[in-house]
């Protein structure tokens, strides 16, 4: 009976580490494989022509990947501009200034615009908001760069709210309740005291953000028009881009197991899990190094 | 007889800190042996050793014996199921699991392999009513635990202890939550068990300590200063340091 | 002077907390409003016709039921290898894990996975599931790189809900002598079970309503029948909605809604099981 026991128990044990692992094991399996596609494309197409400015991959083997890099990056930040202030914001709101039972609505709803699939954003992009923005700021056509970053811009939200509402919350009340007592307004409080304890978590938010908005796919690849020209000034805000996660989506149903067109969007796939790994990294130090002051500050 | 005797113990744990230094001490078979003295002197860890609940925190270095029958308990071969069965626990806040009144009572027992549902309830109705709450507690012992009262939650918690039929109980300042009322029926329970277990307790108060002990260990910053006589440990202390302790000079 | 400047703060704090509400109200609204809008323009497109009938006519006519079959395999292929990984994983992290160089490695890969595009998962799902182990495109490809993606949310809103069930409850069951696995089996999964309900729940909503991960791992354009087994591609109907939205031309407008609105109950309905489920462990809660 003990015997069997042990042995039971030894195996669940073993299992259940194996499980534990298993995330590291998966990130160093699809890095793995984005190399072993990925990385032939160096050989097949030399860095010059990797980074030149034409993508035009079907006739000509144009495989230049700058514009689906300042693509992304125009749209990332058009998005940033907005998921910053409208996360930072409903989260204060939520946690400093909604009465409870408003914060008991408004934190599921943010949940649920979280929960949205892109798709169906996409498909209201292309049939709402594109047709009213062509409209409204007469343009040639409503799928723009900016058409994504406003839709992105709300599929970052939600990430942005949740993890700085957190870390608003977990300022302790003490804080604020002594910032009260000195005199202090609630709206001096927010921004004197509650925000910059909350920094760390704030900023994590807002890199968290970025990066869910860099890596979506479907909305931009449905709104934005998809055309691969380099956007380097303000107005390319306005005019049809092609992002990189878009390009991949796109083009590689249709490319040929193998083939230099094939590699190369592995690469860009190479490429963003990169930038995601930065962003993902550059997040977590940082909510790191906060866990270590606050440890500090409780012994 | 000497149920369990403790040689040459030293314990610190992996912050740095030293619970128990050099303790040697025997405690008595079916009777209740008191450790007290003040905060931070070693008390819980000492009854965490006699155990191994201490294998589930962090701990840097052990030393020394402890022996229970004859056997040292700290060998690491020693079967820890058994023995944690063989010496039953109730803590300082009564902890029932989130489970029935009867569930928490057949909890260790089904653990331990027992399917029988005779038996269980006998193990049930026997720990209740040694604990003293069977008369208040028998006609609902579906219903869930917590909603119990704290004085009789604790008291569910030695009854779950007993209904595993062990050897020795340990009690972590038992009564610390306790109104007077509650605390007198634990204490009324405890002369009662003692006729067939041996008792080991860290008392709330040297109140408690006086009037339940048989034996006491007086502990200061992790080392046993005098171990004697409950009687006469309370009334004429042989050392200094457990005088001044006991007469209220410090604490 | 003095009167001046509290005027002054007072009227700051009011715009303040006006513009701060602003904020919200902006952020929600479109929330509400995207929900209200594909309700009232899918629901004209509502039948038992078009839920229960294959496609036909170049998808411009008939029903979707292929694309609702799909993402329901999809979804509980993607239940399958993720919930059973993810709980265990959280378990581990929880109930095992020292706080070492190791623990804080998986932490970060966590971390990484949570926030890999999901496109990428796409084309890591093609080179590893599609084309290395050969089961094509296909819902077990399909399902299993909606599984690696999903994790991430399973094991730390599991490991937030183990991690909540009070320490004193293990302590208590060791010192009755249970084992570890006992404890954690016993005691702390019955007791955080609600929490990773709601976290498995919402990791899977997600997965229902991805598309990118599919695109080249087992999404089927058009199959106007359903699958025969875990080795066939399937329609699913976020990929659906974008194909009937972007690549066909002449689409009725209805039947996009219509599409769009039963993603959106199917997504919703999952969300709402999340929410009821956390709000009723929460105010059941006995500790
Ligand atoms: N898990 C632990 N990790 C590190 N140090 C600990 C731990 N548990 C106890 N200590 C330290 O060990 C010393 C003895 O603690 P212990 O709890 O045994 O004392 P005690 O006599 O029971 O005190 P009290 O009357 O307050 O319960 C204290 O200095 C305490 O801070
Ligand atoms: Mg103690």
């Amino acid at each position: 009976m003990e015997k069997t026991l042990n042995w039971r128990e030894y195996i669940i044990t073993r299992l259940i580490k194996a499980s534990g692992y298993s995330a590291i094991i998966f990130v160093l399996l699809i890095f793995f494989f984005l190399l072993r596609e990925g990385v032939p494309a160096l050989a097949e197409v030399p860095l010059s022509a990797l980074f030149s400015v034409r993508w035009y991959p079907i006739e000509g083997d144009n495989f230049g990947i700058l514009p689906l890099l300042t693509g992304s990056l125009i749209v990332t930040l058009g998005a940033a501009i907005i998921a910053i202030p409208f996360g930072i914001g409903t989260a204060v709101y939520i946690s400093e200034i909604a009465p409870r039972w408003m914060r008991e609505i408004l934190k599921p709803l943010v949940e649920l615009l979280g929960g949205l699939p892109s798709v169906v954003l996409g498909f209201l992009g292309i049939l709402v908001l594109a047709p009213f923005l062509r409209r409204f700021l007469d343009l040639p056509t409503g799928l723009t760069a900016f058409t994504g970053s406003l839709l992105l811009g709300g599929i970052a939200v939600p990430t942005v709210v949740s993890v700085a509402e957190d870390a608003l919350d977990a300022v302790p009340r003490a804080y604020r309740e002594g910032a009260w007592a000195l005199g202090a307004t609630r709206w001096q409080t927010i921004w004197r005291v509650t925000l910059p304890a909350a920094r760390s978590g704030v900023l994590t938010a807002v890199m968290l953000g970025i990066g869910r908005a860099i890596g979506e796919t479907m909305t931009v690849m449905m709104v934005t028009g998809n055309a691969p020209v380099l956007a380097l000034s303000l107005s390319s805000l306005f005019s049809p881009v092609r992002t990189m996660t878009a390009t991949i989506a796109a083009e590689m149903g249709e490319v040929s197991n193998g083939s230099t067109h094939y590699h190369v969007l592995f690469f860009i796939g190479m490429v963003l899990f990169l930038i995601s790994l930065g962003v993902n990294i550059a997040a977590s130090s940082v909510v790191f190094r906060a866990k270590k002051r606050a440890e500090r500050i409780l012994s | 007889m000497d149920k369990i005797i403790i040689e040459h113990l030293s314990l610190q744990y992996s912050d740095g800190t030293e619970s128990l230094r050099d303790v040697s001490l025997g405690i008595r078979e079916k009777a209740v042996t008191v450790l007290f003295g003040p905060a931070g002197g070693g008390k819980s860890t000492l009854l965490r050793c006699l155990n191994r609940l201490n294998d589930l925190t962090e701990v840097k270095t052990s030393a020394g014996r402890i022996l229970i029958d004859g056997e040292n308990i700290l060998d690491p071969k020693t079967d820890v199921i058994a023995l944690r069965r063989k010496v039953g626990m109730v803590f300082a806040r009564p902890v029932v699991l989130p489970l029935s009144i009867r569930g928490n009572l057949t909890y260790g027992l089904e653990l331990a392999g027992e399917k029988r549902k005779s038996k269980l309830d006998e193990a049930v109705e026997r720990s209740l009513k040694l604990a003293a709450l069977w008369d208040e507690v028998k006609e609902r012992l579906d219903d869930p635990a917590i909603a119990l009262s704290g004085g009789q939650q604790q008291r569910l918690c030695l009854a779950r202890s007993l209904a595993l039929q062990p050897e020795i109980i340990l009690l972590d300042e038992p009564t610390s939550g306790l109104d007077p009322i509650s605390t007198g029926k634990v204490e009324a329970a405890l002369q009662e068990l003692k006729k067939e277990y041996t008792i080991v307790l860290v008392p709330h108060s040297v109140q408690q300590a006086g009037r339940t002990a048989d034996y006491a260990a007086f502990f200061l910053q992790g080392e046993l200063v005098e171990y004697g006589e409950g009687k006469a440990m309370f009334t004429s202390p042989k050392e200094k340091r457990t005088e001044d302790y006991v007469t209220g000079r410090f604490g | 002077m003095k009167r001046l400047f509290t005027l002054n703060r007072h009227l700051t704090e009011r715009l303040g907390f006006s513009l701060i509400t602003l904020m919200a109200v902006l952020t929600v609204v479109p929330i509400i409003g995207t929900v209200i809008y594909i309700l009232a323009q899918g629901g004209h497109a509502i039948s038992w016709e078009f839920l229960s009938g294959f496609p036909h006519d170049g998808m411009r006519a008939g029903g979707i039921l292929p694309a609702i079959i799909g993402t329901f395999y999809l979804t509980i292929g993607t239940a399958i290898f993720s919930v059973p990984l993810g709980i265990a994983a959280a378990i581990y992290l929880s109930e095992y894990a020292a706080d070492n160089r190791w623990t804080r490695l998986i932490r970060i890969s966590i971390i990484n996975l949570a926030g890999i595009p999901s496109v990428v998962y796409g084309l890591f799902g093609l080179g590893l599931f599609v084309l290395f182990l050969r089961f094509g495109t296909s819902i077990l490809a399909a399902s299993l790189t909606l599984s690696i993606m999903t994790l991430p949310v399973i094991i730390s809103t599991s490991e937030e809900a183990l991690r909540a069930v009070p320490q004193s409850f293990r302590t208590v069951s060791i010192s009755l002598g249970a084992t570890r696995w006992q404890t954690i089996r016993r005691i702390v999964l019955k007791e955080a079970l609600p929490g990773i309900l709601t976290g498995v729940i919402l990791g899977l909503e997600r997965a229902a309503g991805e598309t990118a991960p599919i695109l080249f791992t087992g999404a089927a354009f058009f199959l106007p029948r359903l699958p025969h087994s875990p080795l066939d591609a399937t329609m699913a109907l976020p990929y659906h909605l974008f194909v009937i939205s972007t690549q066909v031309p002449n689409m009725p407008i209805q039947i996009q809604y219509g599409t769009a609105l039963v993603l959106l109950v199917f997504v919703l309905t999952m969300n709402v099981i999340a929410t009821v489920i956390r709000s009723r462990a929460r105010a059941r809660r006995q500790w």
